[in-house]
């Protein structure tokens, strides 16, 4: 198990290596120019260039290659051309609002998809299986922007019950923190719960049709046991892996919700920097998204263990 | 079972509480604003993006202010005096100026500030060219000594667009023009929260309840600034435009900076909110040739161009709200004291037959017109398109590019692989012959991307700038302005009016002709 666990850690390196490579030589390929960028409407031509020197982007793509790597090395992401502030601090700033984001999305669609799909499978056929087959295809097609402006008709211009925009930090107290997040994690679960639940629903359908559920109910143990104990047990296989890619996929999928919403998250930061043709901070971010992609992963295998005993490292 | 009833209930109220706790901190005397776009930049003379001007509006004072009618007015200054022969001007402070540290401000901040002003800004340097020398006779007196007679060192000192000649303590001015300043001290009237700042989510400022108003009515960026609530902040992260309606409908924000114009009609119809007016003249839009790419090297092609693009099709395609545009023949904004109609009949009393007339005689070879089009820029997106197809009808070739903004903005600064791109501009930005970036025809000496070449132009700009009184420069204005239609430097495109939305409760609304927050009162 620890052999497993170091050799996957030592894996992240090269993998990391691999897209700061790619990421830099992308951002430099891209057309636009921080520095005009900086310099704002106005600025003339040689104003640019002296911005483009002071930013360091007069030299060769490999020096610059070789200072930013350097830095990255040491634990320095660089600073944000556009912030003129420490691109750790920013991610700092800005991942809190995300991954309570993503926690709170991701809790609600395991809480809800869950017990749905178990449901569904359980009774195959009838209209609670067909009515999660409907809102899955609705779940899915109904892009999440579309289902934000509903939202916030609803619940928060017509019925006044919740906030419009803004995000709250969890240090100002948990309940203006979940105040602010019910409308934005209930946009985003909806396209989790529909994926959880039919992944459910599959997988607890396959082993319904085992030999150990029908021993499991001809030894006469109640119907919510064989499904809880020995149905979802074993189909958790599938459902862990669906929820981690969901995880990774929302830290970096954020960001429609976050623009509606006004969550100062990573997604924004992202775009922005995009936008502004930040290099430090957009090297920073995707680093960052590919780390956690890696550490999902790898959390995700060392579930395995503990769902089926069969796996072993 | 009762008591784990009566748990809930309270759970329930103590969470209602904590609720309405938030609801309640909302409603102090707090200004929350949704600015146009996003706050990066805190140096407002090293660039010269709106959003770091409008931030220097609120925390540094100026010399003097451009009022709501376009005049210059005193501002930190008290008085000042002009030589008979123009070349010396003394300046006196006036009393109560004091920076954000509690120092107060001395002629040395003002010389320093000047300076690297100077450095940066193209009409600032357009003046230190004049200038032999300043020095601080006294801690509240300063003196410019000319080399030779200038007739826009007030209009230069008191200019309230990009970048204005904001007034910062000497250890701040003394900065690498070309280096960003990290220290936000001013004298204005709002001091800078830089610790409650979050680039992208929102930025604060207080109240600078030692700040000294002026005593006349706040017009422009002149007159007082009576600040009358404790805190202004901008929401940076909210930047959707149905998202900001929303919350401007439900209360969460006082302000929307730029309202978009497809919300217009449903604000104007909402009973708790107004459209209140705070511009005269609004903003320009442009189409902008490049002068050194064929065809367009070809005076006869830009011409035809210019006749092909009349303004009316523009505004309606990207503004859409009568009430909100106007065509106006002038590169110097109708309505400013430089306006002016002279030579635009080229452009306004044309017709397609014209431009197509004038393209056959200009010998244009069919080489393909580069329209550089920006797809995520909603308040010019339309632009290109239009200028496109009035191109086309014309019998020009267009190859119309779309791409992000700022791909535009670093193709732009190459002088090679790009004809046209589209903009807007806020009025005081253009408004003359020297701060209009259309205007320099120093061909690739210029300061602006185009690079228009042509030296009678050059001459009369350098007349313009030694002209001290006004009937000669209205007469220079409008022979520039005339030639500029004569070679066509670009085409104005027609002005408009960015609507501001505002929650019913908001009021003390004037004139600014900018994105200011004084005088605001939340009732």
């Amino acid at each position: 198990m620890l052999n497993f666990l170091f050799r996957r850690l030592l894996s992240t390196i090269p993998v990391l290596l691999i897209v700061a490579v790619l990421v830099f030589l992308m951002l430099r390929l891209t057309p636009g120019d921080p520095a005009a960028v900086l310099a704002g409407d106005a600025a003339s031509t040689e104003q640019i260039a002296k911005i483009r020197t002071s930013l360091g982007l007069d030299r060769s793509i490999p020096t610059q290659f070789a200072i930013w790597i350097g830095n990255v090395v040491t634990g320095d992401l660089g600073e944000s051309f556009y912030y003129k502030t420490k691109v750790t601090t920013l991610i700092g700033q800005r991942l809190e609002p995300t991954v309570s984001l993503a926690v709170l999305t991701i809790g609600l669609a395991v809480l809800v998809a869950v017990p749905l799909g178990v449901m569904a499978a359980w009774r195959f056929g009838s209209w609670l299986d067909r009515g999660l087959m409907g809102f899955s295809v609705l779940g899915f097609s109904v892009p999440a922007f579309v289902l934000a402006y509903v939202l916030i008709w609803l619940f928060a211009l017509k019925l006044g019950w919740l906030p419009v925009q803004g995000y709250k930090r969890i240090a100002d107290g948990v309940g203006p923190w979940l105040y602010q997040l019910i409308l934005p994690s209930l946009t985003l679960s909806v396209i989790y719960i529909a994926l959880i639940a039919r992944v459910t629903r599959a997988s607890v359908l396959e082993t319904l049709g085992e030999d150990y559920i029908r021993t499991a109910r001809a030894k006469g143990l109640p119907e919510l046991a064989v499904l809880m104990r020995h149905a979802l047990a074993n189909a958790a296989v599938p459902i862990i892996t669906v929820i981690g890619i969901g995880i990774a996929l929302l830290i970096g999928g954020v960001v429609v919700t976050e623009s509606v919403y006004a969550i100062p998250g990573l997604g924004r930061l992202t775009v922005d920097a995009v936008l502004a043709r930040d290099f430090p901070t957009i090297q920073g971010v995707i680093l960052l998204f590919s780390f956690i992609y890696v550490a999902i992963n790898l959390l995700v295998d060392l579930s395995y263990v503990f769902f089926d005993p069969r796996i072993r490292y | 079972m009762k008591v784990h009833r009566r748990s809930l209930v309270s759970l329930a109220l103590l969470a209602g509480a904590t609720l309405f706790q938030t609801g309640a901190m909302a409603q102090n005397n707090v200004l929350r604003v949704v600015p146009h776009s996003n706050l990066a930049i805190l140096d407002p003379i090293w660039t010269t993006a709106y959003m770091s001007r409008n931030h220097g509006l609120m925390i540094y004072d100026t010399l003097f202010g451009t009022d709501e009618n376009a005049k210059i007015k005193p501002q930190m200054v008290e008085s000042w005096t002009e030589s008979a022969d123009h070349r010396l001007w003394t300046f006196k402070l006036r009393k109560g100026l004091e920076f954000h540290d509690g120092k107060p401000v001395t002629s040395e901040d003002v010389i320093a500030s000047l300076k690297r002003w100077g450095a940066r800004d193209a009409m600032g340097n357009s003046l230190m060219q004049f200038v032999q020398r300043m020095d601080t006779p006294a801690p509240d007196t300063f003196r410019l000594f000319l080399g030779e007679a200038c007739g826009f060192v007030l209009e230069a000192l008191g200019k309230p667009s990009s970048n204005p000649a904001f007034i910062m303590p000497k250890r701040v001015a003394d900065t690498d023009p070309f280096k960003q300043i990290d220290d936000s001290t001013g004298s204005g009237p709002y001091i800078f929260k830089k610790d409650e700042f979050k680039p992208g989510d929102k930025a604060v400022y207080l109240k600078n309840t030692k700040y000294v108003p002026r005593n006349e009515p706040p017009s422009g960026t002149a007159g007082g600034k009576h600040v009358y609530v404790d805190r202004v902040e901008w929401n940076l992260a909210l930047r959707d435009a149905q998202a900001q309606v929303n919350a401007l409908q439900k209360g969460e924000v006082d302000i929307i900076e730029q309202l978009s114009f497809d919300h217009y009609e449903s604000v104007k119809g909402d009973a708790n909110l107004q459209l209140p007016k705070y511009s005269n003249v609004g903003l320009q839009y442009m189409a902008r040739f490049n002068h050194l790419m064929k065809p367009f090297d070809n005076v006869k092609v830009r011409q035809a161009a210019l006749a092909a693009m009349t303004q009316e099709p523009f505004l309606r395609a990207q503004v859409g709200v009568k009430e909100l545009y106007k065509s106006c023949a002038s590169m110097f904004i109708c309505g400013t004291p430089f306006g002016s109609t002279a030579g635009s009949d080229v452009q306004t009393k044309s017709n397609m037959k014209k431009a197509q007339d004038l393209l056959k005689a200009s010998g244009y070879d069919g080489t393909p017109i580069v329209i550089m089009k920006p797809t995520d820029l909603g308040s010019i997106q339309n632009l290109p398109d239009v200028a496109a197809q009035l191109l086309r009808q014309a019998g020009f070739k267009v190859d119309l590019q779309a791409m992000d903004w700022q791909s535009l903005v670093g193709r732009r600064a190459k002088k090679d692989g790009w004809h046209m791109f589209l903009t807007a501009w806020g009025a005081f930005d253009v408004w003359n012959p020297i701060s209009n970036p259309a205007m320099d025809t120093r061909g690739e000496k210029s300061t602006w991307f185009g690079w228009a070449t042509d030296e009678k132009m050059v001459v009369l700009r350098n007349e313009f700038m030694r002209a001290t009184d006004d009937p000669t420069k209205k007469k220079l204005a409008d022979q520039i302005h005339a030639r500029a239609f004569e070679i066509a430097t670009h085409a104005p495109l027609g002005e408009f009016n960015s609507p501001m939305a505002a929650r019913k409760n908001i009021s003390g609304f004037f004139i600014t002709n900018n994105n200011i927050y004084w005088n605001l009162k939340k009732n």
